[in-house]
C-alpha cells in the first residue's frame, strides 16, 4: 500500500514538473522553473506564473476531486460503473455555463462564467436532493439524478437549438468538451477552496464506504450513519464535481475509469481507493492535458475529447476483464 | 442482565400491521431460535429491535446511538452482500467498525479478536483468499465470522445457516450455544426446526405478525402447535440425544 502511495505520488509530481515544461513558448525546463520559484520581470517568469502554473494547478485538482467523487460515487453505490455525473451536478453546471455563454453575461461580467456554472451545479443539487429527500436508498438518488442530468442536457440542446447566432453555438459546443487551456490563477482561486472542501467531506467516507460493502443494513447496525452519509456524499461531490465544471467544463471518464483502474491494487477497500483514485485522477488530469499540447500543439485540442478518446477503450477493456473475471 | 428488551413492540407499514403486541426480553446464556412460517414477520421483529425501521413501542436496543448500539449487538442481515472483491481478512475486520473511533486503524486487540472470529468459523485457512469468489455457504460462514468478530454480548442473524451442508450447520449452531454458554446471547431466525429443536436453549414463534408461543423448545413444538402454526404434522420426540423433530407431511 505504502509502495502505491509511492509510486502514485512520484508520477503526479512527475506529471506536474512535465505540464509545467510543456508549451508553446521555447523555454527550458531549469530555466522556466527557476523563473517561477526565483520570480523577476522577464516574459519567462510571466508565462510560468501566469499560464503555465494555473494550467498545471488545476489539472492537479480537478483531476484529483474527479478521480476522488468516482470512487466516493462507486463506493456509495456499490456500483463500479457509476460515476460523479450521475447525480446531475456536471450536467446542471454545464447548463449554468451555457446559459452565461448564451446570454452574453460570460463576456460582460468577470468570471461570469465559472460562476454561472456553480449555480446551475447548486440549483442541480438543490432539485436532486428535493426530488431524491434527505433520507432514503441510493436507488432514488440515483433515479433522481438520471432526472436532472437528462432535464439539464434537454435545457442545454434546447438553448443550442435557439442559438440565433452559430458562433455563440460554436462556443458552447467547444467550452462542453473541456478544456484547460487560457486559465487564470482567478480561476484556480474560484475551483480551489471548493474542491478542498468537498475533497476533505469525501475523504471522511472512508469508514462508511467500508462498512458499505456488507450492505446497507449490516453498515447502519455498525454504527454507520446512512443518512448523514449521503448528504456528505452529495454535498462533496456536488462542491468538487461543480468547481471542476465552471471552470474546465465537462471532462468525462476520469472519475470512472480511475477509480475501477486502481481497485485491484488497493485491495478493493473503497476506503484506501479514495485517495488512490484522488492521486490517480489528478494523473489521468494532468497527462491528458500534457497530450493535449503536444499533439496538436496548433489545433486546440481539447481535454474532454483526450479524456474520452484514451478512457472509453480503456473501460470497454476493464469491462472485458471484469467479465472473464466473472465478477 | 437484559440484552434485549422489547415492550409493546409493532411495526406498521403501508397501513399493514407486520408486527403487534410483542413484549419479551432476552437476558445472558439465551440461544433463542425465532421460527414461523413465510411472512410471519420474523425478519421485521430483528431489524425494528435493531431501529433499522420505524416501529412503535419500546426497544432497548433502537434507544440506544447508533455507535453504542454497535457494541452491544451485532448484526447479520439475510441478504448476503459482499460488494467488492476484498480479501476474507479485511472483510472480517469490518466486524470492528464500531470499536474504532474515526480514523483509527485496528488495533492489535481486533486483530486478536477477528483471529478468533476466523478460527471459530473455521476459515483461518481463508484469511487471504478473495471474499466474492468463495461459493455461497463460504461466504455465509465468512459474514457470520464478521458478526462474531464485533463481540457484542448480543449477536442477532437472520437464517444465518440457509445455504449451509449439514456439518457447517451444526457447527454454527453450536458456535452459538458455546457462545451463550460464555454468557452472551445469540438470537436467530431459521427455518430448520430440527436444528432449532435440538440447539436453540428457547424459541420465539412468530405467525401473522403476532408473538404466539415463547418459551422451551420442549414446551414450544408441540404437535397441536406445529399444526396451526407451520400446517405440518410432525414426529417429536424427548430423546436422551435432546429433542428430536422431524417435520413429516403437510396438513390438508
Amino acid at each position: 500500500m505504502s509502495r502505491l502511495a509511492l509510486g502514485l505520488s512520484a508520477l503526479v509530481a512527475a506529471l506536474f514538473v512535465t505540464a509545467l515544461a510543456v508549451g508553446p513558448a521555447p523555454l527550458g525546463i531549469w530555466h522556466g522553473l527557476q523563473a517561477l520559484i526565483a520570480g523577476g520581470d522577464g516574459p519567462e517568469v510571466l508565462v510560468m506564473r501566469e499560464i503555465r502554473l494555473p494550467r498545471a494547478l488545476l489539472g492537479l485538482m480537478i483531476g484529483g476531486a474527479l478521480g476522488l467523487a468516482g470512487a466516493a460515487m462507486q463506493g456509495y453505490l456499490r456500483n463500479p460503473l457509476a460515476d460523479p455525473g450521475l447525480i446531475g451536478v456536471s450536467g446542471s453546471a454545464a447548463l449554468g455555463a451555457v446559459l452565461a455563454l448564451q446570454t452574453g453575461l460570460a463576456a460582460t461580467v468577470a468570471l461570469g462564467l465559472p460562476l454561472a456554472a456553480l449555480g446551475g451545479a447548486l440549483l442541480g443539487v438543490g432539485l436532486v436532493l428535493a426530488l431524491a429527500g434527505p433520507r432514503g436508498s441510493s436507488l432514488t438518488l440515483i433515479l433522481a439524478g438520471i432526472a436532472i442530468s437528462a432535464l439539464a442536457a434537454a435545457l442545454t440542446s434546447l438553448v443550442l437549438n435557439l442559438s440565433p447566432n452559430p458562433f455563440a453555438a460554436n462556443e458552447i459546443v467547444f467550452w462542453m468538451m473541456g478544456s484547460l487551456a487560457d486559465r487564470s490563477m482567478t480561476h484556480v482561486a474560484i475551483a480551489a477552496p471548493l474542491i478542498l472542501l468537498g475533497g476533505v467531506m469525501l475523504g471522511s467516507l472512508g469508514r462508511g464506504l467500508d462498512a458499505l460493502t456488507l450492505g446497507e443494513d449490516a453498515a447502519e447496525a455498525m454504527g454507520v450513519n446512512l443518512t448523514r452519509l449521503r448528504l456528505v456524499l452529495i454535498f462533496g461531490t456536488a462542491a468538487v464535481v461543480g468547481a471542476a465544471t465552471a471552470v474546465a467544463g465537462a471532462i468525462g471518464f476520469v472519475g470512472l475509469v480511475v477509480p475501477h483502474l486502481l481497485r485491484p491494487l488497493v485491495g478493493a477497500r473503497p476506503g484506501r481507493l479514495l485517495w488512490a483514485s484522488a492521486f490517480g485522477g489528478a494523473a489521468m488530469l494532468l497527462a491528458a492535458d500534457i497530450a493535449v499540447r503536444v499533439i496538436l500543439p496548433a489545433r486546440d485540442l481539447k481535454l474532454g475529447v483526450v479524456t474520452a478518446l484514451v478512457g472509453a477503450p480503456l473501460f470497454l477493456h476493464l469491462i472485458y476483464r471484469t467479465r472473464q473475471e466473472g465478477l | 442482565m437484559t440484552l434485549l428488551a422489547l415492550q409493546d413492540f409493532a411495526v406498521t407499514r403501508r397501513g399493514r400491521d407486520i408486527l403487534r403486541n410483542v413484549s419479551l426480553s432476552v437476558g445472558t446464556g439465551e440461544l433463542v431460535g425465532i421460527i414461523g412460517p413465510n411472512g410471519a414477520g420474523k425478519t421485521t421483529l430483528m431489524r425494528a429491535a435493531l431501529g433499522l425501521i420505524d416501529s412503535a413501542g419500546h426497544s432497548s436496543l433502537a434507544a440506544l446511538s447508533a455507535r453504542e448500539r454497535g457494541r452491544e449487538v451485532a448484526w447479520m442481515p439475510q441478504q448476503r452482500e459482499i460488494a467488492w472483491p476484498v480479501d476474507v481478512q479485511t472483510l472480517v475486520t469490518l466486524g470492528r467498525t464500531p470499536h474504532l473511533s474515526p480514523g483509527q486503524r485496528p488495533k492489535p486487540e481486533d486483530q486478536a479478536a477477528v483471529d478468533r472470529a476466523l478460527d471459530r468459523m473455521d476459515l483461518l485457512s481463508f484469511r487471504d483468499r478473495t471474499a466474492t469468489r468463495l461459493s455461497g455457504g463460504e461466504q455465509a460462514r465468512v459474514l457470520i465470522a464478521r458478526a462474531l468478530a464485533q463481540e457484542t454480548p448480543l449477536l442477532m442473524a437472520d437464517e444465518p445457516i440457509a445455504g449451509l451442508d449439514p456439518a457447517h450447520q451444526i457447527a454454527t449452531m453450536k458456535i452459538f450455544g458455546a457462545l451463550a454458554s460464555e454468557g452472551k446471547s445469540v438470537m436467530v431466525s431459521l427455518h430448520d426446526l430440527g436444528l432449532a429443536a435440538r440447539h436453540c436453549t428457547r424459541l420465539i414463534v412468530l405467525d401473522q405478525g403476532g408473538l404466539v408461543a415463547d418459551g422451551a423448545p420442549q414446551e414450544v413444538l408441540t404437535a397441536a402447535r406445529v399444526r396451526e402454526t407451520f400446517a405440518i404434522n410432525a414426529f417429536v420426540q424427548d430423546t436422551p440425544d435432546g429433542l428430536i423433530f422431524q417435520p413429516l407431511d403437510v396438513v390438508t
